[in-house]
């Protein structure tokens, strides 16, 4: 019966979905009153809720009359990857998906006071008609709830790669992320339809963009640790498929998160804001749809039938192809914003936009690129990191230089000298890890080189804004872009180190040998077999010893084989130490008895994802500064700080 | 900028979004192939000893090479999808297929269980305790099943069960391998 009660409840917020499609766009011209719409999309929210726990309960009592359970999930399993096996499949990622924006939709329907009524009513139309395209899908293509007679002797379980503490959380994130970008969508499309492209838009937008950022640098700095350390190849980012889609989203509303900044506090950008904000929902939904098509080739091969990805592919070209003719015909009647010099705090930010783009493109590119090779020339090929590398990573470090200088500048014009002149320290700085770094590592090569003197001068330029103010009164968003954009120096610093000082040693090695990595000596003590709760393993015990002294770490990493289904996974062994991590991984026996061994040294990588989550707490307090009811009216006053 | 150009500019946008479509929508209706083929293919099977399971002398590349085409079949009692597998077996076994099959990490009492149940198709069982034989032949996991020709040499890879629509390809890949 519970399976029935989802599916019921999917059609009650279908049909609800429906109604908030046909009267927020019939608002335009009428506006319905603002308490009929907040009902129905909360009607629509908690019919949804209730499918999405009817799903959860199904998985957790491993329902095997359910198709979708006995496909993805098994009795044996651990109950956290039984109730996570909801959402690492398909259907269920595609419920908790419109979960997730069901919700949302409720949010600005009953909360969002700033919008005209004829604007608020359109985003809420655009919202439910997202909303009715998943539905649909869900009801008609993919449904989570079908049962399978005769039931099934047993599940066929979920696979081992995703059975993670840090995989069951990692698309939740993910997908708040995308939707807080869908809201931005319809915000837009709500925006071009009554013509009210302005800063009232702007701040009614920037919030579920700082949130939805916020949300996404989470989950690509779960997502790269998790790869770094489950898959044992000891990277943490491959330009993979997967990994791009999540990626292109992020550059795109970082975009945007500065753009609807200049819209919001100075009426610039206006077209370019409405732009990103279409792109930012697009890169999302090709992003997604591109993995769980199983057009492109990943580790994550979420393989989906033709059929479902042309819906799918469908619903895409409807959402966005509708909304970039809207941009179109409409963008021209919006009147330009405010104008400005191009030396400049919204200079700096259009450059910034630019990077972020140019980046975006390549990225697109590179991940496209084997599908149209393939369509022109019928010659399979992949693109892999080292075109990723030589085209994203200058890029990048052009836009690093531009992160540090844009918050040194003042809104509207800037005097070049007065720019200089506080510029000289972080330049200062700059200059001195550069000599620093040819006195400590003269053989380092070139990129990692910049990378490191460029992260230290956008340390301090990041911080710069904070000098010489009353840090108590400085506003909570100020610190929010002070702490992300130190967050990206920091991320910068472990990305040069990682790539510049990383030592590896791959050795095939009997019980009772020492291998050496960097300043480690380790010792290869044993392999013994051991067993889990759905898998059986060898596992290896290592003990490291810094410079052959002190007292021994010990590692014991793992080959582990799975069951249900049949893989197997290796669990590296990492040691987190305050400069570094060192990163063992057991291989395979080799015939003569010895097995295979790697190890690495990787030198304050940590900072990588340390500087992720100093992003996302950026986000945070910006967005709690932004929540906040102001208490000084006109903070942007001109000439003041030029910081803000 | 000309008023015009600026006019032809903003469906830009739109014309790469639609390039773009166009071009998943082709790789959707001609999906490529997403299985990697293995390296073994044209190559000899490499050198093992394994144990049978009946009992008698040990499976060898020799066992293979006896002037007719073989089907290896890589699997196990605790392998779901095998059992989905079997009944496709038992159609090839009585098509005049010789099966042999190797058990990966089983054990003994299992997998006679096992093969009560699904009736015996293969010809032979060997056991591959520590999966030497999978991972020689860079097998990612069971069932996987190889066509081997009359001089032992892997002519065809398939990952995964073999359904029941894919008898006639497996048959196909016999014939050509004779």
């Amino acid at each position: 019966m519970i399976a029935e009660a989802g599916l019921i409840a999917l059609w009650i917020a279908a049909s609800f979905a429906a109604l908030q499609t046909v009267l927020g766009f019939a608002g335009l011209r009428a506006p319905a009153p603002p308490r009929l719409l907040g009902g129905i999309s909360l009607i629509q929210a908690v019919a949804t809720l209730a499918a999405f726990a009817a799903l959860l309960l199904l998985f957790a009592r491993t329902d095997l009359s359910v198709r979708l359970v006995a496909a993805e999930s098994a009795s044996t399993l651990p109950l956290l990857y039984r109730v996570a096996g909801a959402w690492g499949n398909h259907e269920g990622s595609m419920l908790l998906w419109v979960t997730i924006l069901a919700v949302s939709g409720a949010a600005v329907a009953l909360f969002e006071r700033r919008l005209a009524a004829a604007t608020l009513a359109a985003t809420i139309g655009a919202q439910g008609l997202i909303a009715l395209g998943f539905f649909g899908f869900l009801l008609f293509a993919s449904n989570p709830f079908a049962r399978l007679d005769p039931a099934a002797p047993a599940g066929l379980g979920f696979n081992p790669l995703l059975q993670d503490p840090g995989l069951a959380f990692h698309p939740p994130t993910l997908y708040v992320g995308y939707v807080g970008l869908s809201v931005a969508f319809s915000f837009a499309v709500g925006a071009l339809l009554a013509r009210d492209v302005g800063p009232a838009f702007a701040r009614a937008m920037r919030p579920w963009v700082l949130g939805a950022w916020t949300f996404l640098t989470l989950g690509i700095t779960a997502g790269s640790y998790w790869a770094y350390y489950e898959l044992g190849w000891g990277g943490w980012w491959f330009w993979d498929p997967t990994e791009n889609a999540s990626l292109m989203p992020w550059l795109a509303a970082t975009a945007l998160l500065h753009s609807v900044t200049v819209l919001a506090t100075r009426d610039g950008l206006r077209a370019w804001t409405v732009m990103l904000a279409v792109v930012a929902f697009s890169m999302s939904m090709v992003g997604t749809f591109l993995v769980r098509s199983g057009i492109l080739t990943s580790v994550h091969a979420f393989a989906l039938d033709p059929r479902r990805g042309g819906v799918i592919l469908l619903l895409l070209a409807f959402y966005v192809g509708g909304a970039l003719a809207l941009f179109a015909t409409r963008i021209a009647t919006v009147q330009a914003g405010a104008q400005f010099r191009p030396v400049s705090r919204e200079g700096a930010l259009v450059a910034n936009n630019l990077l972020l783009s140019a980046l975006l493109g390549v990225v697109l590119i590179g991940t496209l690129y084997p599908l149209a090779a393939e369509a022109l020339t019928g010659e399979k090929l992949s693109v892999g990191p080292p075109y990723f590398n030589a085209t994203a990573g200058p890029l990048a470090l052009l836009l690093v230089a531009t992160m540090a200088a844009g918050p040194l500048m003042r809104w509207r014009r800037e005097e070049a000298r007065a720019l200089a002149r506080r510029l000289v320290v972080p330049g200062l700085v700059l200059a001195a890890a550069l000599l620093a770094s040819f006195w400590a590592a003269p053989d380092l090569s070139i990129l990692p080189r910049l990378g490191l003197t460029l992260a230290a001068g956008l340390a301090v330029a990041s911080v710069a804004p904070l000098a010489g103010r009353r840090l108590r009164r400085t506003p909570l968003f100020t610190w929010g872009m002070v702490l992300a954009h130190l967050g990206c120096a920091v991320s910068l610093a472990g990305m040069a180190s990682e790539s510049g000082f990383s030592a590896e040693t791959l050795a095939a090695a009997r019980p009772g040998e020492t291998l050496h990595v960097g300043p480690f000596a380790v010792r290869f003590d044993a392999v013994d077999p051991v067993a889990g709760p759905n898998w059986t393993a060898v596992r290896a015990t290592l003990a490291a010893t810094r410079g052959g002294a002190g007292a021994a770490l010990r590692l014991a990493p793992e080959q582990r084989t799975f069951d249900t289904p049949p893989r197997q996974t290796s669990e590296s062994a990492i040691a987190t130490l305050w400069d570094g991590q060192l990163y063992t991984v057991l291989g395979e026996r080799v015939p003569d008895g010895r097995w295979q061994v790697r190890l690495w040294w990787k030198p304050f990588v940590t900072l990588i994802w340390a500087g992720g989550a100093l992003i996302a707490l950026g986000g945070v307090l910006a967005l709690i500064g932004r929540a906040r009811p102001r208490r000084r009216p006109a903070p942007e006053r001109e000439g003041f700080a030029p910081w803000r | 900028m000309a008023l015009k150009t600026v006019r032809l500019l903003l469906w830009l946008p739109l014309i790469a979004f639609v390039a773009i479509v166009a071009l998943v929508a082709g790789g959707l209706i001609h999906p490529h192939e997403t299985v990697v083929r293995s390296r073994l293919i044209g190559q000899p099977l490499p050198g093992f000893t394994l144990p049978r399971a009946e009992g008698g002398a040990p499976l060898t590349p020799a066992a293979l090479a006896d002037g007719r085409p073989h089907l290896l079949n890589l699997f196990a009692s605790w392998c779901v999808p095998c059992a989905a597998e079997a009944p496709q077996l038992r159609r090839l076994r009585a098509a005049g297929v010789p099966i042999i099959g190797v058990a990966i990490r089983d054990r003994p009492q299992d997998l006679a269980a096992f093969l009560r149940e699904t009736g015996n198709p293969y010809a032979m069982v060997a056991r591959d305790d520590a999966a030497a034989l999978q991972v020689a032949l860079g097998s990612s996991g069971v069932p996987e099943s190889f066509v081997i020709d009359g001089r032992g040499v892997i002519r065809y890879q398939h990952i995964g069960a073999i359904g029941p629509d894919q008898i006639a390809l497996i048959l196909e890949q016999l014939r050509a391998a004779r």
